[in-house]
């Protein structure tokens, strides 16, 4: 069957180091798919590959049957892939309204401008912006602008959203909102949702299946049981053997 | 074939000396992304200062040079402390047209003081003949000191303290500043450096050729064009991105009117800055 | 469009600019030629520098181009008037295409030298290509003022023209501010990247601009050569000006319909004061280069920023 998408083997060099390493992973539509891996292991880098960023040196990347690799990230987003930043990157000196149109304009749904307005609003409701929808986005704090991020995103009608470290810097409240915000648009949706997390807890609660990346190569994949259960991870990014029973413990 | 010998030897000379005008401009951008478009009129406040040292002055040029140098020094710090400071970091707009502002003010002193007619400053040195053409010497001593004036840069910047400081902060101003490096006193000293090399190249070239108050503008292009062919903000491509255009001047001119370089200059200039935008030459980029 | 203020600010501004000259007289509609022809420069300069994020230091090159082919077609080809602003329009803006593909793959400081050499690039071929009359330039002869029915009445129709594509640069500057497609600008002038991931097309909207800016101020260079009688490579092509252009949208404020509008206004007037004045005439390179520095220095916004700051309700009402 053609899975929502199919990445096949991409690799990706920068002179002399390589950063992804023959990567393969599916996912399906309504399916939530954590990325772990420690820092450098070039998760970011395989973000790039996927969202057309940069183009892989080798590997192909399809999106319902449909070769994508290389495209231009504009074309990417056509074919509904949406994606935020690690580094957030408001359009600063605009509002939150206008940020989140220029996603719903731009996105898969190629929405007219007025149409676009509505959208966005609603999206800004989903994931709790609409209050500061007229202030401008360099105003905003750093949750807010990390919830900008993923309204931006989501105004698309994306088939399929990667998250980049959404829960980076965030305090234990924001935390908990954002991961709200994860679980509604999963409800509401049904999209796939690909997300780069070091909070471990909140990757092994949300994901239904886990992938680790180390040194740009795919260590494992599976259930987040599985996973924080598997040797290598252990050995190569959880450290302490007990780790896995604490992280499930918490669940 | 001897003519166009000569011809290809007088660009080269020429070109050196468009090489260190570029030295410049590309020192400039290279520390503090700052396109200097008061370069031109840099370059022909030096052309005057020659002219009034030499003439008024009574000094022998050549000998007036470090002084050019030394007043272009203190004058390119004193730009930078009123008119470029408070623009780096933000939008290229603002620091293109706080330098053009600079040079609108320099010229339009320059034209109500000076007006726009030719001056001269007369040298007097024997030229060496090649069978039935003359090299004229005041081109081959002024293209040496050039080349000179370039080593000794190259030296400042890779040996002594102060140097390595600057091409610190050019590389990373935050990880400059917290190594103890005053980041600010260092963009200051680097602009005056940058604009006395621009002042000397003006004072070379006033040696050569009658000048204006505006004849600082065809060199600020040719600048351009050479720091483009070199690389923005490498001082060592600069000087072979000099050599190099005065070497095409020197091979188009016996067979196409002059009137035709700009032409094959610029359009040379926007291709290579669209298919090359580092640049020819990825040389002295040692870490 | 009718409900909003601006759009009637922008009326009135026009119907003013007809009016003043019929009740002034000649003198009045000589400075306003002028300021108009600023004013065009600057709202379309606003376009790429305002809108889009991209400094173009070469917007001269349309204006000195479009008023190049466009007396060439008059004066050589012997086409009317209203055929030579179209033609001259319609080819700057495909070679502004084209060209906008190529150097608009630069970004910031590399593209604003770009545009500088595009300009030196095409002075030095316009004043070496002989049928354009070489660095000397072309000369309109007296017979093609005729179907305008003479000089005199001439300089009134090219007047009016150029409060026509006044009008279309205002309007232009409007709907596009208002429109998908301008929100798509803006996006790219706050971070072209982000742009790109969110779906804009940077690339090609980024070429379309480029082109859209040129075509008006094609037409004014047009207009303007035609009425001054002659054309010259120096003085189609003066970098200066379009430097001027900059200068304008500063005074005014950058990325507001109104600010660059004001700006080339205010700058005309300004630029003729300092000219005409005893004290000023030699010196005012030097006070609009002080100008333009405070400017800078301090008030970036221009004047259209300085009134945002301290009124909302002008934020809402100047656009």
């Amino acid at each position: 069957m053609t899975h929502l998408i199919n990445v096949e083997g991409v690799s990706k060099r920068f002179s002399g180091v390589q950063a992804v390493n023959g990567v393969s992973f599916y996912m399906d539509e309504g399916e939530i798919l954590g990325l772990i891996g420690p820092n450098g292991a070039g998760k970011t880098t395989l973000f790039n590959l996927v969202s057309g960023v940069i183009p892989p040196d080798e590997g192909r990347v399809t999106m319902l049957g449909e070769d994508i690799t290389g495209m231009a990230p504009y074309n990417v987003v056509n074919r509904g892939l949406a994606r935020t930043h690690q580094i957030v990157k408001p359009l600063n000196d605009m509002t939150v309204l206008e940020n989140v149109t220029v996603g719903a304009c731009f996105g898969r749904e190629k929405l007219q401008l007025g149409k676009a307005r509505e959208h966005a609003l609603k999206v800004l409701h989903t994931v709790g912006l609409a209050d500061r929808k007229d202030v401008l986005a360099v105003h905003l704090t750093i949750a807010g602008k990390k919830r900008l991020e993923v309204a931006r995103a989501l105004a698309g009608n994306p088939r399929l959203l990667l998250l980049d470290e959404v829960l980076a810097g965030l305090n234990p409240t924001e935390v908990a909102g954002m991961i709200e915000v994860i679980r509604t648009v999963r409800k509401e949706t049904g999209i796939g949702i690909l997300m780069i997390e070091h909070l471990m807890q909140a990757v092994m609660s949300l994901s239904d299946r886990v992938m680790v990346l180390n040194f740009g190569e795919l260590l494992a994949t599976g259930t987040p049981e599985e996973v924080a259960n598997h040797p290598h991870v252990v050995e190569a990014y959880l450290g302490d053997p007990n780790m896995a029973e604490k992280l499930m413990a918490r669940q | 074939m001897i003519g166009i010998l000569v011809s290809v030897i007088n660009g080269l000379l020429l070109g050196s000396i468009y090489g260190l005008a570029a030295i410049g401009l590309t020192l400039i951008f290279g520390v503090m992304k700052v396109i200097n478009l008061a370069h031109g009129a840099m370059i022909a406040l030096g052309m005057f200062a020659l002219y009034f040292l030499a003439t008024s002055g009574g000094m022998n040029p050549y000998l007036a040079l470090p002084l050019v140098a030394i007043g272009g020094f203190v004058g390119g710090v004193a730009v930078y402390w009123i008119g470029v400071h408070r623009v780096i970091g933000r939008a290229e707009l603002m620091s293109l047209l706080a330098t053009f502002a600079v040079s609108m003010i320099i010229i339009g002193l320059g034209t109500a003081l000076w007006s726009t007619s030719p001056y001269n400053v007369q040298i007097n040195i024997p030229g060496v003949a090649i069978g039935n053409y003359t090299i004229p010497g005041n081109h081959l001593v002024a293209a040496v000191i050039a080349i000179l004036i370039a080593a000794a840069l190259y030296l400042f910047l890779f040996y002594t303290r102060l140097g390595k400081a600057i091409r610190a902060v050019a590389s990373n101003r935050q990880a400059a500043e917290l190594m103890g490096i005053p980041s600010t006193r260092v963009l200051a000293i680097a602009f005056g450096i940058g604009i006395g090399i621009a002042a000397v190249a003006g004072a070379l070239i006033a040696t050569l050729f009658p000048f204006t108050i505006l004849s600082g503008g065809g060199y600020e292009l040719k600048s351009f064009v050479v720091t483009v062919l070199g690389g923005l903000g490498n001082p060592a491509g600069a000087l072979l991105g000099g050599l190099l255009l005065g070497f095409i001047e020197g091979v188009v001119s016996p067979f196409v009117d002059v009137s035709w370089t700009p032409v094959i200059e610029f359009s040379l200039f926007v291709v290579i800055l669209i298919a090359f935008p580092m640049g020819l030459f990825r040389v002295g980029r040692g870490k | 469009m009718l409900k909003k203020p601006f759009f009637w600010i922008m009326v009135a501004t026009v119907i003013a600019f007809v009016v003043m000259p019929i009740f002034g007289g000649i003198g009045v509609r000589e400075s306003l030629f002028l300021a108009a022809v600023y004013m065009i420069l600057a709202l379309n300069l606003n376009l790429m520098i305002g809108y889009t994020g991209y400094v173009n230091f070469g917007s001269i090159v349309f204006f000195g181009l479009g008023g190049t082919l466009g007396i060439y077609a008059i004066t050589v080809m012997g086409w009317p008037l209203w055929a030579a602003l179209i033609g001259a329009a319609v080819v700057v803006a495909l070679l502004a295409l084209l060209l906008g593909l190529g150097i608009l793959r630069l970004r910031g400081a590399y593209f604003a030298l770009a545009t500088i050499g595009v300009v030196e690039a095409t002075k030095s071929f316009v004043s070496n290509f002989d049928p354009f009359g070489g660095s000397t330039g072309m000369y309109i002869s007296f017979s093609s003022y005729k179907p305008l029915g003479g000089p005199r009445e001439a300089l009134w129709i090219v007047y009016f023209l150029v409060i026509a594509v006044l009008a279309a640069s205002l309007l232009l500057g409007y709907m596009i501010k208002r429109s998908r497609f301008g929100l798509g600008l803006f996006a790219i002038r706050e971070d072209e990247d982000a742009a790109m991931v969110l779906g804009v097309k940077a690339p090609l909207f980024k070429a379309i601009i480029y082109s859209v800016s040129s075509i008006l101020p094609a037409m004014a260079g047009v207009l303007f050569f035609f009425k001054n009688g002659v054309i010259q490579p120096d003085q189609a092509f003066e970098l200066t000006l379009s430097i001027e252009a900059i200068v304008m949208l500063m005074l005014g404020g950058q990325g507001t319909v109104f600010g660059a509008a004001l700006g080339g206004f205010a700058y005309e007037q300004f630029r003729g004061y300092l000219l005409t004045s005893a004290t000023f005439s030699n010196f005012h390179l030097v006070i609009a280069g002080a100008l333009l520095l405070l400017i800078v220095l301090f008030a970036p916004g221009g004047l259209t920023g300085w009134l945002h700051e301290r009124w909302s309700l002008t934020r809402r009402v100047l656009e």
